[in-house]
């Protein structure tokens, strides 16, 4: 259905070709998954598909892309549209017309469908994907996983035979991702429509996949193949791979039904053990909110919570997309005025509360960490902030240093990739080394590698005595990085207790590693390894 | 007639609840606010103008949705007061051509050099002059509040829907457009509060001007990636059109054009009475047959575009009605509907174009509840903004 010919993509101005050696083939009714870690061409590949890349982004294409026979160098992507469905990473930005229903209908016009046909075709689409209770809302009122879900529908109308979607499931909480992965599953099912989607979020996608494509590292050839075999030598790989790597499975298990059958001998070997938890020292108060109400609008977005956070300890907030957690993480810092109960930020009012007082209290990163970078370079990006902070000079640089080990000074903030974002934004928070640091979805769009990275940055401060709370619908960062998990829903605090007991018994919440060694409590690879290590 | 068949017929003529079949064509509301606007466009008298207002505003009390277009009324009341105080502070200050006698106060007056003569800074004010201003701010006023009403009443973007064919393409550049203007305030939001973040103030002219560029970078980028939305979903597909086809169907809109314009011309002119109507209608014809073949280009077709019904016609007239009862009230009674500020007299209400005004209320009973707003007839409920 899609084949790629020696197909490499080079930008102008750019060093290094984005896409070398392509050549692969995704046959029709297969759904293949894109992974790689950041920066090596994923978007790049996608583009080519739909012919965006490179009609519209510029760019020289060598080799040849072709979709349903038709070769996307003499096909526009409008002369496309019939074959190719394209979903993009931001939603938001996918949207033409302001109802749903509307929006749906949009790819049919464009391409002059009767409209008995049209009809017809948004009413089926309502329903395979669930929102008919939606069809007249507009869509600036539709939380990220309907959005995600309008978005998908939007293509789906015009009947394409590809669908193309680039992290479909990154900003969604688990519950919405499993919904929009069944509609993916059932297209490519019952409709025999290939998908070709990228995700960072392996652990969500993998066992889903027939055919698996993988870009190693910037530079070098794309392999594709069976995923279990793939898997063995990719350079990222979840939670379930990687322990079933570790364990010495062959072939390897991609899903937690198939470690869960193979993992009986692993149970018996860690039987006797308990996992390492670290009990942090937990030092004063630095956060306290006694029945705080918040309002937005008629909307009561914060019912009565009531919660303390204590120096030393990292919380994890999770919860339903529009769960209230984002409202709760800019309470903390001032973004709203509580409506009833009160709220004390080391000591004081933080919504009345000068800003540049306020962060040496406390400081957060929001979800969209460029939001916080003004300045056309790093370097000046750190002036700025030790002035705001008024900090010692040259202590933002050093920060970001230490997160960012190789930036140089004269890089454009927009040139950074996301984990490289978040590390500035971050060093930039920690330049008035503010006791409580909170964290808005910090792993949007990060790779493993990145994650990783990001759990060690974490712990560090955790034992430099900050209290850390991230917002975040990423179950494994919130095993690996939170020694306490909340969880809201519809602005109330529904759970609040030690990562193991509050994740470990929920089917939504619980990381792959407690799935497949449940009634154990492992939650972690670094776990496991740590107790298979004691025994060689 | 047994109560049975009385009742039905009473229940079908209630107005039903808004839905998408139900809709009322956008075009309908349009054309009812622009029959109240020329009304008010033909008098001065500030009675009259106080009516088309209160008549407007009910009905859009009474008819609009919770829709994020329906807040443009609010907007537009709050523009027309502006106009209206901008004319007032003018009047004051650079005086006003009507002679009065009633001076009011005194400013202190700016002695301006010889070629600024006929331009008065400062100086006597009269309370004709000021009554003057007042009336033409007023109109003006009463006009922006009446295409509020049509902004708040309709969806913009279906109205666009009801463009021609060839006149797709700038329709959608227009609500593009229009879904933009939230997206950035929702922007300039955000970034103002990441500077508090920062531990920067959010308040004053340097934390608008700070945020200023990240918002339009943003805002570029955003329209930048839309545009590759819609490219990848067939925007700009067109149907192969021979060329001689599409030949004539530029010479046919251009020329249509440009006849219009002599027509036109041709009609304000005394000297072009003759040639000015035919040329006119005959440019016209030229112009719509253009866009029609023009159409022929686009291969889009529609979806459930809203239907003109009887209640889209009762709409449309009554809008009509008003506007034909000012227009003959201007004609017979020239002095009632435009109250001359010299002498000074209180004015007067017309009976009968104030009565035909009431006209404008009939949308307010026909046209379609909005969802929420329950069964009875009761104008919407009450609403907190």
């Amino acid at each position: 259905m899609i084949r790629f010919e020696e197909v490499s993509v080079h930008y102008e101005g750019a060093r290094a070709p984005a896409l070398t050696g392509v050549d692969l083939t995704v046959p029709e009714g297969e759904l293949a998954l894109l992974v790689g870690p950041s920066g090596v061409g994923k978007s790049t590949l996608l583009g080519t598909v739909s012919g965006l890349v490179p009609h519209f982004t510029g760019g020289t294409l060598r080799g040849r892309v072709t979709v349903d026979g038709r070769d996307t160098r003499t096909h526009r992507p409008r002369e496309l549209a019939d074959v190719v469905g394209t979903v993009g990473q931001d939603p938001l930005a996918h949207f033409v017309t302001d109802v749903v229903e509307d929006e749906l209908a949009y790819g049919m016009e464009s391409l002059g469908l009767p409209p008995e046909t049209m009809r017809r075709r948004v009413e089926e689409t309502l329903d395979l994907l669930g929102l008919a209770e939606l069809r007249d809302r507009p869509i600036a009122s539709l939380s990220g996983g309907q959005m995600q879900r309008v978005a998908i529908g939007s293509v789906l109308t015009p009947h394409p035979r590809v669908l193309v979607l680039d992290e479909p499931t990154s900003a969604l909480d688990p519950a919405a991702a499993e919904e929009v992965l069944a509609v993916l599953q059932r297209l490519v099912h019952d409709l025999g429509t290939t998908v070709l989607m990228a995700e960072h979020r392996l652990e969500r996608v993998v066992h889903y996949a027939d055919q698996l494509v993988l870009l190693p590292g910037p530079g070098e050839r794309a392999r594709s193949g069976d995923p279990a075999e793939l898997m063995a030598v990719s350079p990222v790989r979840p939670p379930v791979v990687a322990l079933g790597g570790l364990a010495g499975w062959t072939p390897l298990p991609l899903s937690v039904r198939d470690a869960r059958r193979r993992a009986s001998g692993l149970r018996e070997q860690l039987a006797d053990r308990q996992p390492e938890t670290e009990h942090p020292a937990l030092g004063k108060e630095l956060a306290r909110t006694d029945r705080l109400r918040v309002r937005r609008g008629r909307r009561t977005v914060l019912h009565e919570l009531s919660l303390t956070v204590r120096a030393g300890e990292t919380v994890a907030l999770m919860g339903r997309n529009g769960a209230g957690k984002s409202t709760l993480l800019r309470t903390l810092v001032g973004g709203h005025e509580p409506a009833g109960g009160t709220v004390r930020v080391g000591g004081v009012e933080p919504h009345r509360t000068p800003p540049g007082e306020l962060l040496r209290h406390a400081g957060l990163v929001p979800q969209e960490p460029r939001d916080l970078l003004y300045a056309d370079t790093v370097a000046a990006e750190c002036r700025a902030a030790d002035r705001d902070a008024g900090a010692e000079p040259g202590s933002c640089r050093a920060l970001t240093a230490e997160l960012l080990p190789d930036i140089a000074d004269d890089t454009h903030p927009r040139d950074l990739s996301e984990g490289q974002r978040l590390a500035l934004a971050l060093a930039i928070i920690l330049t008035a080394a503010p006791p409580l640091i909170l964290l808005d979805e910090p792993t949007r769009g990060l790779d493993y590698a990145a994650k990783s990275r990001l759990v060690t940055v974490l712990r560090g401060l955790a034992a430099r005595g900050h209290a850390v709370v991230l917002a975040t619908h990423d179950v494994e960062l919130a095993a690996e990085s939170a020694g306490r998990v909340l969880i809201m829903a519809q602005g109330e605090l529904v759970a609040d207790g030690p990562t193991a007991e509050v994740v470990v018994s929920s089917p939504a919440f619980a990381p792959q590693i407690a799935k497949i060694l449940a009634p154990q409590r492992w939650l972690t690879m670094p776990q496991v390894r740590a107790a298979l290590a004691d025994d060689r | 007639m047994s109560p049975a068949p009385a009742a039905r017929l009473l229940g079908s003529l209630r107005a039903p609840e808004d839905s998408r079949a139900a809709a009322l064509h956008a075009g309908a509301w349009w054309l009812w606010a622009l029959g109240l606007a020329t009304a008010a466009s033909r008098t001065t008298n500030p009675l009259l103008l106080a009516l088309l207002v209160a008549v407007s505003g009910y009905v859009v009390a009474a008819r609009r949705t919770d829709a994020p277009w329906a807040r443009a009324y609010g907007t537009f009341v709050k523009l027309a007061l502006l106009v209206l105080a901008i004319r007032l502070v003018f009047a004051v200050l650079l005086g006003s051509p009507i002679p009065g006698t009633h001076t009011l106060f005194v400013l202190p007056e700016v002695p301006l050099p010889d070629w600024a003569q006929g331009v008065r800074l400062g100086g006597q004010v009269t309370a004709e002059g000021l009554l003057f201003a007042l009336q033409d701010g007023m109109r003006l006023a009463t006009l922006l509040i009446c295409v509020g009403a049509a902004n708040a009443l309709a969806n913009p973007a279906r109205l666009l829907k009801s463009l021609p064919g060839a006149l797709y393409e700038v329709g959608v550049a227009v609500v593009v457009a229009m879904t933009f203007a939230p997206h950035l305030v929702a922007d300039v939001q955000r970034l103002r509060a990441a500077r508090r973040l920062r531990g920067r103030s959010d308040k004053g002219v340097r934390a608008i001007l700070q945020v200023a560029l990240p918002v339009l970078e943003g805002a570029l980028e955003r329209s930048v990636a839309l545009a590759a939305a819609m490219d990848a979903r067939g925007y700009g597909r067109s149907a192969r059109v021979p060329r001689p086809v599409r030949l004539f169907t530029n010479v046919l809109t251009l020329g249509g054009l440009l006849g219009v314009c002599a027509g036109t011309y041709g009609l304000l002119a005394a000297e072009g009475a003759v040639f000015g109507l035919p040329l006119l209608l005959l440019g016209l014809a030229a112009a719509l047959a253009g866009l029609r073949l023009g159409g022929r280009r686009a291969v889009r077709t529609r979806y459930r575009p809203d239907r003109w019904g009887p209640r889209a016609w009762l709409v449309a007239a009554s809008g009509g009605a008003v506007a034909a009862a000012m227009l003959w009230g201007a004609a017979t009674d020239p002095q009632m509907l435009n109250p001359p500020a010299v002498p000074l007299t209180a004015p007067e209400l017309p009976l009968w174009p104030a009565a035909l005004t009431l006209l404008g209320l009939l949308p307010a009973v026909v046209a379609p509840l909005p969802p929420g707003a329950g069964g009875d007839r009761a104008p919407a409920k009450e609403d907190s903004r």
